[in-house]
C-alpha cells in the first residue's frame, strides 16, 4: 500500500538553479533563490549587487543559474532593475520579469535610496531582500536589519547591539506599492504562491525573504529550516502581504504563538543574552504582533 | 533535465574570453561533494514519498527519479537539512568513508 503512494511534489519541478554553487552547507539564501525561479521560470533576468549570491552564483565566466544575471555596484540594485526593464520594453519585450535580488545589507542600508527611489516611481520591477540580517558575505558585520541582542563582529558580545532591526516592510509600504510580501524559507509553497501572485501585478512590488545564515548565526546548518520555521511560529518574522500600503493581509493565523526562547537559545550570536534580555526581545516581538493584527483589522 | 557535470571550461588567450558568462549551468563543474564530512543516507523501505528532501535541499543534490528521493553525492555538500526535515527519520548522516 505505502509502496504504491504516488509523490506529489509541492512545488513546481523545473529546477532553475544547478548544483556546484558556491554557498555554504546549509545557506538558506540558495533556498530562497530556488524557491523565486521555481516560481518565476526561465524568462527572468536578475540584478544581483554585492551580496552572498554574487558569490555563490560563480566566477566570472561561469553561473549556476538557467537565467542572465547583471552584476552591478552594491547602492543600485533597484536602479539597475529599472533600466534592464526599461532596455527590454525598448525592444519590444515585455513578458520578461526583471528581479533585483539583494541582500539586507544591499537593501536596508546601501540600496534604500535606490530602491526608494524606483518605489516612488512605482517601476515595473520584482525587488526581493533576502534577508540573514547582517553582511555574511564580507564576514558578518552589522547591518541595520540585525536584530536586537545579536553578535556580529562589529557588534561583539560586550557591546552587542541594541538597537532594534528597520521595518523595511513598513518603509516600503509608506510609498503605497501595489505589492509587499514577507516570505520564509520554511514556507515555500506559500513563497511561491506569492511569487506568482506578484509576476502579474504591474509596478514595483517588494519581497522581504527570511533566509538564516548558519555561518553568522552560528547555528547549526542542519537547523536552518527549523530556525525559520521558528521565527514564523514565534511571529518573530510573521507571514503577510501588504497591497497599495494599507491592505493587509495575515498570511499564517497563529492561534498559539511559541515563545521566542527556544528560537533564542540555538543560535550562538545570542548565546550572551540573560533572561531579562530575552524577555525584552519577547515583549517587543509581542508588540509588533499587536500592531500587525490590528492593521489587519482596518 | 540538465546535463550535469559540465566540464570546466579553459580560456588560453583573452581573445577566447566571452564577454557574458560561458554558460547557463555552467558550474556545475564545481563538484562540491568534496565538502562533506558526513553522508545523507535514504532508507527507502521507511520512504513515505513526501518530497520534503528534495523541497529542502540547497544544492539541490536530491533528484526524484521515479518517483523516489535520490542523493547526488557528486554535489551534496552534508549540511543535514534532509536529514532534519525527513518527516519519517529514514534519512541518517553518516560519517564520510573515506
Amino acid at each position: 500500500m505505502k509502496k504504491e503512494k504516488k509523490m506529489t511534489l509541492t512545488l513546481p519541478a523545473e529546477e532553475l538553479m544547478a548544483c556546484g554553487h558556491l554557498a555554504c552547507q546549509g545557506c538558506g539564501a540558495t533556498l530562497a533563490m530556488r524557491y523565486m525561479l521555481k516560481a518565476l521560470g526561465q524568462k527572468t533576468a536578475l540584478c544581483i549587487p554585492a551580496c552572498c549570491w554574487a558569490v555563490i552564483d560563480g566566477p566570472y565566466p561561469y553561473s549556476s543559474l538557467d537565467v542572465p544575471i547583471y552584476h552591478c555596484a552594491f547602492e543600485t540594485a533597484a536602479s539597475t532593475a529599472t533600466g534592464v526593464k526599461a532596455g527590454l520594453e525598448m525592444t519590444g519585450d515585455s513578458e520578461t520579469t526583471v528581479v533585483a535580488w539583494a541582500g539586507d545589507g544591499g537593501t536596508f542600508d546601501i540600496g534604500l535610496q535606490a530602491l526608494s527611489g524606483a518605489a516612488e516611481r512605482n517601476e515595473d520591477i520584482i525587488y526581493v531582500c533576502y534577508d540573514n540580517e547582517a553582511y555574511m558575505n564580507t564576514g558578518i558585520q552589522r547591518s541595520s536589519a540585525t536584530p536586537y541582542g545579536a553578535w556580529t563582529t562589529t557588534t561583539p558580545v560586550k557591546h552587542f547591539k541594541t538597537r532594534p532591526k528597520k521595518d523595511i516592510v513598513a518603509i516600503m509600504a509608506a510609498h503605497r506599492i501595489p505589492y509587499i510580501a514577507t516570505a520564509s524559507i520554511s514556507h515555500p509553497e506559500d513563497f511561491v504562491k506569492k511569487m506568482r501572485k506578484a509576476k502579474d501585478i504591474k509596478g514595483t512590488r517588494f519581497f522581504h525573504v527570511y533566509a538564516p545564515c548558519p555561518t553568522g548565526w552560528k547555528s547549526r546548518p542542519e537547523d536552518t529550516v527549523k530556525l525559520a520555521r521558528m521565527a514564523v511560529q514565534n511571529a518573530y518574522f510573521p507571514l503577510c502581504e501588504i497591497e497599495d500600503g494599507d491592505k493587509v493581509t495575515l498570511n499564517l493565523k497563529l492561534k498559539d504563538k511559541k515563545p521566542v526562547n527556544d528560537y533564542i537559545r540555538i543560535q550562538g550570536r545570542f548565546r550572551h543574552l540573560t533572561e531579562a534580555q530575552v524577555a525584552s526581545i519577547q515583549a517587543e516581538v509581542d508588540a509588533r504582533w499587536e500592531r500587525l493584527l490590528k492593521n489587519c483589522a482596518v | 533535465m540538465r546535463e550535469k557535470k559540465a566540464k570546466k571550461i579553459v580560456f588560453n588567450s583573452a581573445e577566447e574570453m566571452p564577454t557574458m558568462i560561458a554558460s547557463v549551468g555552467s558550474q556545475t563543474h564545481n563538484l562540491t561533494g568534496a565538502w562533506r564530512n558526513i553522508r545523507p543516507e535514504i532508507d527507502l523501505a521507511k520512504c513515505l514519498k513526501c518530497g520534503i528532501c528534495w523541497k529542502f535541499c540547497p544544492e539541490p543534490s536530491i533528484d526524484i527519479v521515479d518517483e523516489w528521493p535520490v542523493v547526488d553525492y557528486d554535489y551534496c555538500k552534508g549540511c543535514g537539512i534532509c536529514a532534519e526535515e525527513c518527516p519519517a527519520k529514514c534519512i541518517v548522516m553518516v560519517e564520510e568513508r573515506k
